[in-house]
């Protein structure tokens, strides 16, 4: 903001002017003012605090004293350095492999009329919605020293499938669908007369594909490439589970931390995998979706001529086909998993593991839930209130509001867990080992989605809506309550669902936040990784599969319930307007 | 008609009159970061229980105005005043007014009743005293019966009802529109418009009116004010204003107008003398003539009606270059040597049909010609 360049001066003292007379309108609105601070406030305690207590503890020594020397120590430690290009090396070939088969499958579904789209749509978004460990359990039933098509099927005995290979296949599987959705998103909004005009004149469908639909959704595809990256780089899950000896940086993390009680190290380390996180996301953000050369114009255009060439289509068809097929074995294999007796020996049916693992973990179960339920309907409002202060509105401090509540967002999980347990284990804040923790975790992680669809939807209200209101007398309040909130009904459900989804299925996050009497299912289950006790672990994931898809129409229902528009009017009008027809 | 007349006294009248004092409005242009004053130090009373129209182009500060009012834009400098209060920096939910807004703005997840009734339940009024004003002011603007449907299942006309229904039960010290009626197609917006003003005057609410739209202006409104590039140009009823321009802009603004370029010679007690094409006009009531000075030079601004035709007598001489038949009128465009005037003939069917190419003579009604700068 310091620009000696003249025109630039200006431009900011403008928009400074603008900022302070809008400020000075909002100042005379309590309601919203207070709301705005207490907003701040919050953001401040529980997002920029613990960021910058995890830099501080790094760049400190015992006596708190500046110190580089946790950070020389991990950069000339090659083994450290080692686990970094482990790190940054699957990254790269995760987002490479997922990106092209989420192309793959985005141009199948938005170009070619092949058959069974609404199957590939399915499969190619579950995933996301799916439970943390899932696919690792499976590729240890499938490919393990147990494993029913190493054993099994192919008599090969001991087989190692831990490592980067397993890694790769486990990774690529739960990430593709983000490279899916954006890159659907993308091809969607492609206008198709632009493709018809380059066939008209003459290109054929390769011609046509490499010259205008590739160089145009290329912003997608390194969209796609950076947030499957930042998903791998966090992913504390799979490689702590089949990673073996192939350690990443959040595995790296939680050994130093839960092995050597080291904080300062695994803040550093901490440190060192928040920044290539932050800095894909920050590119994405900024730099790609400014390049996006989709204009969306409002206006309606032509449908699509689907391909229907057989040389393009079937095979398309039948790679989706595939990676299908190797998506509903791995799922299908983990629930076949939980209702067996010992898995590589005796596949008889029972329901004992299910028995043993409520036993073992009925209460994390019902935190999980509990927990999950009361975060997503916080972070729901939270990230609606955030929206509705922040999408029509210039003001001192907005900024920051925009880039603090989203940024936790971009946090990989394992830095955010450290974050917390420096930030709130001492005085003046004892929050560690409380449900609130949790909670609060679950809010501020998870809001985004929530702030991202009110925003969008928000935008799309008409200004004289709320001014209409505001003129009949009502305050910033009650125009919320009574206007935006209802007409906000479908991006707080899907901000909700999303918090919920990602609250019960968080793992890194909470791994060092939970406590015996606050232990959550994910936590369990992992405990249940390192006893080996495979079909247990699969039980849970089961159940938390069920308990995701229950709880989604659930929150529907009640959503509908508690905001549709009611066509009422009192008793006594009623009666009245009857009369005078 | 005499449930109409209860239902206009179940609503109090709480109307009062508006001022603005020298009151200018700077806009900062977000892109190349210039001043743009919008509105420029107007001074300007709207009388209780009366219809005041801003009319203007686009960009000339009528909305902004309207928007200070309101209090959605605070002005730069100057007083707002409604009743004895100056309300310059009063948000627009402690003003105690209302507004119908261009895209009428209901609330699309509340039925027609729940946002008739929206105003009143922010003033948590009890239960009864709501339903009595919302069901009054529903079947005042005939949408009995609607209650319960959502503003999408409603025409046009309906929505504007219910839009205007909404700004008035809450019975405003003023109502502000905001180019209501831009939305309707033709015939509807003519019929909405008597039926506003109807029942604007019937409930004597103070009303400030905008719109682009001459005539829409002309027709509703006790007096017009006219604006261009932020300024007020003239306020006068609407009769006054098309009468009695006092400017190039307003008289062609406000209808249509020939302006006949000449030097003003002087006055003859109020009979001003004007010299064109070489003949001298006595020009009986010539009006304000601002800025015109003895001897300099001027123009004559004449209504297309202001001006008859003749085969064979007229002071001037012109031919006939296109005759346009609209049924109640012939329309003409004359070439005067090289300046093209337009003349309305109404009575058609009484009156010579010239057709193009002819010769004609022009003679001016003197009594509706004006002299201008």
């Amino acid at each position: 903001m310091t620009d000696s360049d003249g025109s630039k001066a200006s431009k900011t003292n403008v928009a400074r002017t603008k900022k302070r007379n809008e400020t000075r309108m909002i100042m005379r609105q309590p309601v919203m003012m207070i709301t705005i601070l207490a907003v701040i406030i919050l953001l401040i305690l529980f997002v920029v605090y613990p960021l910058v207590k995890v830099f501080l503890f790094g760049l400190t020594d015992e006596n708190g004293g500046f110190s580089l020397a946790n950070l020389v120590e991990i950069v000339t430690t090659p083994k450290y350095l080692a686990t970094c290009g482990r790190t940054l090396w699957l990254g790269f070939i995760v987002a490479i492999i997922s990106t092209f088969i989420g192309y793959v499958f985005a141009y199948t579904i938005t170009r070619t009329n092949a058959p069974c789209k609404k199957f590939l749509r399915i499969i190619a978004t579950m995933p996301i919605l799916s439970p943390p460990f899932i696919l690792s359990l499976s590729i240890i039933f499938l490919f393990g020293k147990q494993g029913l098509i190493t054993k099994s099927l192919l008599g090969i005995t001991g087989n190692d499938v831990y490592g980067m290979t397993s890694l790769i296949i486990v990774q690529v599987m739960s990430f593709f669908p983000v490279a899916y959705l954006t890159l659907s998103g993308i091809l969607q909004s492609i206008d198709a007369s632009v493709e018809d005009a380059a066939c008209n004149m003459g290109a054929n469908r390769w011609h046509t594909f490499w010259t205008v639909t590739f160089p145009l959704s290329l912003p997608g595809i390194i969209s796609g490439c950076l947030l499957v990256f930042i998903q791998s780089l966090e992913d504390f899950s799979n490689p702590a589970t089949i990673g073996g000896d192939y350690t990443t940086l959040s595995v790296e993390v939680y050994q130093i931390i839960t092995g050597s009680y080291d904080m300062r190290k695994g803040s550093v380390l901490a440190v060192l995998l928040l920044l290539p996180a932050m800095i894909a996301y920050l590119l994405n953000k900024y730099w790609v979706n400014k390049k996006s050369f989709v204009t969306v114009t409002g206006k309606p255009t032509q449908a699509r001529k689907m391909i229907d060439d057989p040389g393009i289509k079937w095979p398309l068809f039948i790679f989706c086909m595939i990676i299908a097929a190797v998506v509903i074995l791995f799922y299908g294999t983990v629930i076949f998993g939980s209702f067996v007796t010992t898995w590589g020996y005796n596949y008889a049916f029972t329901l004992s593991q299910y028995q043993r693992a409520l036993a073992y973990g009925m209460d994390s179960l019902k935190n999980s839930i509990v927990l999950g339920v009361i975060s997503a309907v916080i972070g729901g409002m939270f990230g609606m209130v955030i929206a509705y202060i922040t999408a029509k509105r210039t003001y001192y401090g907005k900024r920051f509001i925009e880039v603090a509540s989203v940024l936790m967002f971009a946090v990989p999980g394992t830095v955010l867990g450290i974050s917390y347990v420096l930030a709130f284990n001492s005085k003046p804040f004892v929050l560690t080992g409380t449900a609130v923790i949790l909670v609060i975790v679950f809010v501020f992680r998870n809001m985004p989605v929530a702030i991202e669809s009110g925003t969008t939807t928000l935008l799309q209200i008409d200004n004289s809506i709320e001014e209409a209101s505001t003129i009949l007398g009502a305050d910033s309040g009650y125009s919320f309550r009574r206007i935006s909130l209802p007409m906000l009904k479908n991006a707080f459900f899907s901000g909700i669902v999303y918090s919920f989804v990602k609250a019960i299925t968080a793992v890194s996050a909470i791994i060092f936040l939970v406590s015996p009497k606050w232990n959550l299912v994910t936590s369990k289950i992992y405990t249940l990784f390192d006893q080996a006790k495979y079909s247990q672990a699969a039980a849970f994931v089961t159940m938390m599969v069920a308990i995701l898809l229950i709880f989604i129409g659930l929150f529907n229902m009640v959503i509908n319930k508690v905001l549709a528009p009611k066509s009422r009017i009192p008793a006594g009008a009623e009666r009245k307007t009857e009369e005078s027809v | 008609m005499s449930t109409e007349k209860t239902s206009a006294e179940t609503l109090g009248r709480k109307s009062s009159d508006v001022i603005l004092k020298d009151v200018t409005k700077i806009f900062q242009q977000p892109d190349t970061g210039k001043e743009f004053t919008a509105v420029n130090h107007i001074n300007l009373k709207i009388n209780d229980g009366e219809m005041v129209t801003l009319l203007g182009p686009s960009g000339c500060g009528k909305t902004t105005t309207l928007r200070m009012i309101s209090g959605f834009e605070y002005p730069t400098s100057g007083e707002v005043l409604i009743g004895d209060r100056d309300v310059a920096k009063v948000p627009p939910n402690k003003r105690g007014i209302s507004m119908v807004f261009q895209s009428y703005a209901l609330f699309p997840h509340m039925n027609i009743w729940e946002n008739i009734a929206y105003g009143l339940r922010v003033q948590k009024l009890p239960l009864d005293e709501i339903i009595k004003k919302t069901n009054a002011v529903i079947d005042m603007m005939q949408l009995t019966g609607m209650g319960k449907r959502f503003p999408n299942q409603l025409s046009g006309g309906q929505q504007q009802r219910v839009a205007l229904a909404r700004a008035v039960v809450i019975e405003p010290s003023v109502l502000l529109f905001d180019e209501p009626l831009s939305n309707l197609d033709a015939k509807l917006r003519e019929s909405m418009r008597d039926e506003l003003r109807a029942l604007q005057k019937r409930l004597g609410i103070t009303s400030l009116y905008v719109t682009h739209d001459q005539s829409e202006a002309m027709a509703i409104s006790d007096r017009v004010v006219i604006m261009k590039d932020g300024n007020i140009m003239q306020v006068g009823n609407p009769s006054e204003i098309y009468a009695f321009p006092n400017s190039r802009f307003v008289a062609n603004f406000i209808g249509k107008a020939n302006f006949l370029d000449g030097t003003f010679i002087g006055m003859d007690g109020t009979t001003a003398q004007v010299k064109i094409y070489d003949q001298t006009f006595d020009i009986p009531s010539p009006g304000k003539m601002d800025g015109v000075k003895e001897g300099g030079a001027c123009c004559l601004a004449v209504r297309p009606e202001g001006i008859l035709l003749s085969a064979m007598d007229g002071r001037l001489q012109g031919r006939v270059r296109r005759a346009t038949y609209y049924g109640a009128k012939i329309e003409y465009e004359i070439m005067l040597h090289e300046q093209p005037i337009l003349v309305e003939v109404y009575t058609s069917q009484q009156n010579k049909v010239f057709s193009e190419g002819e010769n004609v003579f022009l003679s001016l009604v003197s009594n509706s010609v004006r002299v201008l700068a």
